[in-house]
């Protein structure tokens, strides 16, 4: 098949990789990016805490140490430049008896180690003073004020949306099956549906997978156990219950039940931890949830039933080596790790980023480009607009004046250009992650058929090869007479768009 | 920033009966706004008869029993504003609105009706476990599809909860085509009227699986499965009961909540019971001048009743914009209304008893089955009413009415509470 040639070829378009592909961007390289799912952020990046962690956890001197510092370090600025929220909602580990305050010094002076700024142990009195709703079975808490909150999709979708902007090409629903050296000395990797991409050098970024692919070209092993987590989403109306994150004592398997306020408004709470046999396996447990809401009410005592609008789990890549794997692979030149980036890999991607972009700068002597293009807002949500800028957005463009989105205030346009822009969304969920339709309290109740009616648009498809998420989801069965409610656009417009949108999107 | 007499909020039987009272009640200057691109409501995707039979004694569709309203409406010159969605009302009557074909806008009203309806609870609120594909959906969203847009959800359908919607949905899904395996109910007697188990369920031979439910949802991409399972008193699953349906659909009717997230921020209390607002006998809420009726106040299993209530807030939000509101009564003592035994979300929640024209409405739902059962309305204690009922189910809303000089005889008493006997 195809002959697609790169100087570098990320495999996996999660935040990991559409951070390295973006940084990528700025060096004189002819990049690609693939993923075998129809989007980016499909993997574990849609699904965890959005946590910014302080990096008070790591053992001093990791990789995970290391990064989670400086990524933390980065992240603000990242989601300012990307337009993408961020909070430094600071986080707090909460203790329940005197075991739990000895480790929160432990914790202290291990953050302190790693180069946390500002942590502080406080008194009960102190952590009330903070939190009036927290339990009174809280005595006291590690204080950490760098913590913060993020969108990890948004984040995502919008460092892609940048590497696309300054030349980086996205190939979706290709599945890398091998990496192999050619003759040549070029990589040769191959994709499920035959195509063949050579390059110079190859990131694998692939999560929960990136064992199987570094196992292909290096003799130093690696093993990646999917651990699953479950949450709870809890509505709108309680926001406020809670500003920080407050995690409990960690345990071996990991940082606990936390609750958290989100970048959205909205809580989150959990998540469990369980190795599960199959790195696809993000299904939901009655055991699971149960266990997230009993161990969340130590820190929430009532964790409202009623107020629940969604639950889901995540899986985390964990390595068998307990740290990141970050770099080239010692026997296989030009080979690139950013491999068992489970927790803090969110936090860290920037600051591994950064730096592996530079390693691969350097090993292809590529120059750094000048001309690149800033991030320019691809569009902005209605629901952050005042007045005036509302009044602005609908004389410019008028479909910024119907609501398609009624819990999240979505309106016609934000969802077209979330179909329009460069990475567009191709599928229920992508709008919906790009735009927050369909996220709220209704859960696309009453969007649902309006989105469905706007792909067909847009794309020129039929309703029933509408999916929620690519593959076989498809959200409607062959029916006689159907027919694409049109919202409003001319047929004209309608050919133009799709027109538009073909050359971007491979 | 335009000034109205009386703002609608929602365009359905509620808001329309609404409209039409204030009209006829005097008021020239009513707007009413709706954020679909048709008035109608709900109704207009209830394409099934068993509309009207109380109000118009004739057996109306969805669609032919709201047109009537919508007719009527016209004739009044009454005006409407749809495609507009309501963003924001504050509690000095403020309404922010936007449309396509007027931008964004701003009101101020003397009255506001609030009759927005409600929306349907989602497999979110329940956390059934297991995978997240394609395929579920709530009822009311199916029946949309289908009888809106014209698309089919899908070929073998579960039905999880027996509201009516669901049940609804399962004849029209089996008049389209599909086969509809089996209804799901987690308490032992099913949430819907007893006419739509027969016409939508017995009749079509879907069998009624009371105290089970779901327990686990198979398929990665698109829905392959559920399993369902028995539920003890406790409606906890037994296990060993568990069954495995075949399905690529899974439709929700498991309630329907009140729309209430506008009113909540223009500082309406809400009650915890029927999630809508508290009001008073003139469907007045906590903050004067604005009134709630329809799906919006409490959830209505019969339209009819929704336009009663309707005309009634109409009327009320009429005399208020009209300056006749608290001011021309003398101040009276208030009676709380309180759910007694077996008794579950009365409406209204306060009453003043001198202000009530000549009956006072009342309307709950039974908070369980009872047979051969009384309906007693006691003041401070004491019975002044009773009503015996063959049949009294949580699926069918009860309406009495207390005729206004047994309030006038106790004029002293502090609460009215109504409870069932059996
Ligand atoms: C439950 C949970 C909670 C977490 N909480 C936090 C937190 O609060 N803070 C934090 O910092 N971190 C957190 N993390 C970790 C964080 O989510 C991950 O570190 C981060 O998302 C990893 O990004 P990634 O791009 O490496 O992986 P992914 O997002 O999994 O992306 C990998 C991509 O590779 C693609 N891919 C895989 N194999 C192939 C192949 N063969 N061919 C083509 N494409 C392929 C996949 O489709 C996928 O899109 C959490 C993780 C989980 C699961
Ligand atoms: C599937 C189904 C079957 C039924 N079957 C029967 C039956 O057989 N017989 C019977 O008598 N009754 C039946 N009913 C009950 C009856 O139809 C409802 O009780 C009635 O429609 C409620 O009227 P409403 O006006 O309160 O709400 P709705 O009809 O829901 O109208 C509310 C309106 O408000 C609009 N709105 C909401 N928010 C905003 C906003 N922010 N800005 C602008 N507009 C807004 C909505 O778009 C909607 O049009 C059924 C109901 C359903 C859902």
């Amino acid at each position: 098949m195809t002959q697609n040639f790169s100087d570098v070829l990320v495999i996996g378009a999660g935040v990991v990789g559409c951070a390295v592909a973006r940084e990528l961007s700025r060096y004189a390289l002819r990049v690609n990016v693939l993923d075998q799912a129809g989007d980016v952020a499909e993997g574990s990046t849609k699904a965890n805490s959005a946590i910014v962690h302080a990096g008070y956890d790591a053992v001093p001197g990791t990789a995970k140490a290391c990064f989670n510092v400086r990524g933390n370090a980065l992240f603000e600025a990242w989601c300012r430049e990307l337009e993408v929220p961020f909070v430094r909602n600071t986080s707090l580990v909460a203790a329940f008896d005197d075991r739990d305050l000895a480790a929160l010094e432990a914790l202290r002076l291990r953050g302190a180690r790693n180069g946390v700024p500002g942590l502080r142990i406080i008194t009960q009195d102190e952590v009330r003073a903070l939190e009036p709703n927290i339990s009174r079975a809280v005595i006291g808490a590690l204080l950490a004020p760098s913590g913060g909150i993020c969108c990890p999709y948004g984040l995502t979708f919008r460092l892609a949306e940048h590497a696309a902007a300054n030349g980086v090409t996205f190939h979706f629903e290709r599945r890398v099956v091998d990496v192999a050296r050619a003759a040549d000395g070029l990589w040769q990797v191959t994709t499920a549906d035959g195509g063949v991409f050579r390059t110079r050098a190859v990131v694998n970024a692939s999560g929960l997978y990136a064992d199987e692919l570094n196992n292909t070209v290096s003799a130093q092993k690696l093993s990646i156990t999917p651990r699953r987590g479950e949450y709870l989403m809890i509505d709108k109306q309680y926001a406020g219950t809670f500003r920080a994150t407050i995690f409990q004592v960690p345990t071996p398997l990991g940082k606990g039940v936390l609750v958290s306020p989100t970048v959205d408004g909205t809580l989150i709470v959990g998540p469990t931890a369980e190795d599960v046999g199959d790195k696809s396996d993000t299904r939901t447990t009655a055991d699971g949830l149960r266990k997230v809401v009993e161990s969340a009410a130590r820190v929430w005592e009532q964790v409202p039933a009623g107020g629940v609008i969604a639950t889901f789990s995540g899986l985390r890549a964990h390595g068998d080596r307990d740290d990141f794997v970050v770099g080239e692979a010692p026997d296989a030149p030009f080979f690139f790790n950013a491999a068992a980036m489970e927790s803090p890999g969110l936090t860290a991607a920037p600051a591994v980023a950064v730096w592996l972009a530079e390693q691969i700068g350097k090993r292809l002597n590529a120059q750094r480009v000048t001309s690149n293009v800033h991030h320019t807002a691809t569009w902005k949500p209605f629901r952050e607009m005042t007045d005036a800028q509302r009044i602005a957005a609908i004389a410019d463009d008028p479909s910024y004046a119907r609501i398609v989105c009624r819990c999240e205030n979505v309106t016609e346009a934000e969802i077209r250009a979330a179909i329009r822009c460069r990475i567009g969304a191709r599928t229920l969920d992508g709008v919906k992650r790009r735009t927050r339709a369909g996220m709220g309290r209704c859960q696309g109740g009453f969007c649902t058929p309006r989105i469905i009616a706007i792909l067909c648009e847009e794309l020129g498809l039929k309703p029933e090869q509408i999916t929620k998420f690519g593959g076989g989801s498809n959200l409607l069965v062959t029916t006689h007479g159907a027919r694409p409610a049109t919202l409003g656009l001319s047929p004209e417009r309608r050919a133009s768009s799709v027109e538009s949108r073909e050359p971007c999107h491979d | 920033m335009t000034d109205v007499d009386i703002l609608i909020i929602g365009g359905g039987p509620a808001g329309l009966a609404a409209a039409i009272a204030a009209h006829e009640a005097g008021c020239r200057n009513v707007l009413l706004l709706e954020r679909e691109p048709a008035l109608g409501g709900i109704l207009r995707q209830c394409i099934h008869a068993g509309f009207g039979m109380h109000v118009f004694k004739e057996d109306l569709t969805g669609p032919e029993y709201a047109q009537r309203f919508v007719r009527r409406f016209h004739e009044l010159g009454l005006s409407a504003q749809c495609d507009t969605m309501v963003l924001s009302v504050t509690p000095d009557r403020e309404v922010t609105a936007v449309s396509p074909a007027f931008g964004l806008q701003h009101f101020r009203a003397k009255a506001i009706v609030l009759a927005m309806g409600c929306r349907e609870r989602t497999r979110g609120a329940l956390q059934v476990p297991g995978w997240r594909p394609a395929g579920i959906y709530p009822a009311g969203q199916a029946q949309r599809f289908v009888n809106l847009d014209g698309w089919m959800p899908g070929r073998r359908v579960v039905i999880l909860g027996s509201g009516d919607i669901g049940l609804i949905m399962a004849r029209r899904m089996t008049l389209e085509g599909a086969k509809v395996l089996a209804c799901v109910e987690l308490m032992p007697f099913s949430s819907g009227l007893t006419r739509n188990v027969v016409q939508c369920l017995d009749d079509y031979g879907i069998p009624l699986l009371l105290s089970h439910t779901v327990t686990e949802i198979h398929g990665r991409e698109r829905l392959e499965a559920v399993t369902v399972a028995q539920v003890d008193a406790q409606r906890k699953p037994l296990p060993g009961t568990d069954q495995r349906f075949e399905c690529d659909t899974l439709l929700l009717s498991v309630g329907l909540i009140p729309e209430n997230e506008l009113s909540r921020a223009a500082g309406v209390r809400v009650s915890e019971v029927t999630c809508g607002p508290l009001v008073d006998e003139a469907l007045q809420t906590s903050v004067p001048g604005i009134f709630a009726c329809g799906n919006v106040l409490h959830v209505h299993d019969l339209v009819d009743h929704v336009t009663i209530e309707s005309t009634e807030a109409g009327r009320q939000a009429a005399k208020y914009a009209q300056g006749q509101g608290e001011a021309g009564i003398p101040a009276c003592q208030m009676l709380q209304i309180r759910d007694g035994a077996g008794v579950r979300g009365l409406v209204p929640q306060t009453v003043c008893a001198g202000r009530v024209a000549d009956v006072l409405p009342l309307m709950f739902r039974p908070a369980a089955v009872f047979k051969d059962a009384a309906a007693v309305v006691r003041l401070d204690g004491e019975e002044v009413l009773r009503k015996r009922f063959r049949i009294l189910t949580p699926g069918e809303m009860v309406r009495l009415v207390v005729p206004k000089e047994v309030l006038e005889r106790h004029a002293g008493a502090g609460e009215l509470t109504v409870g069932v006997e059996v």
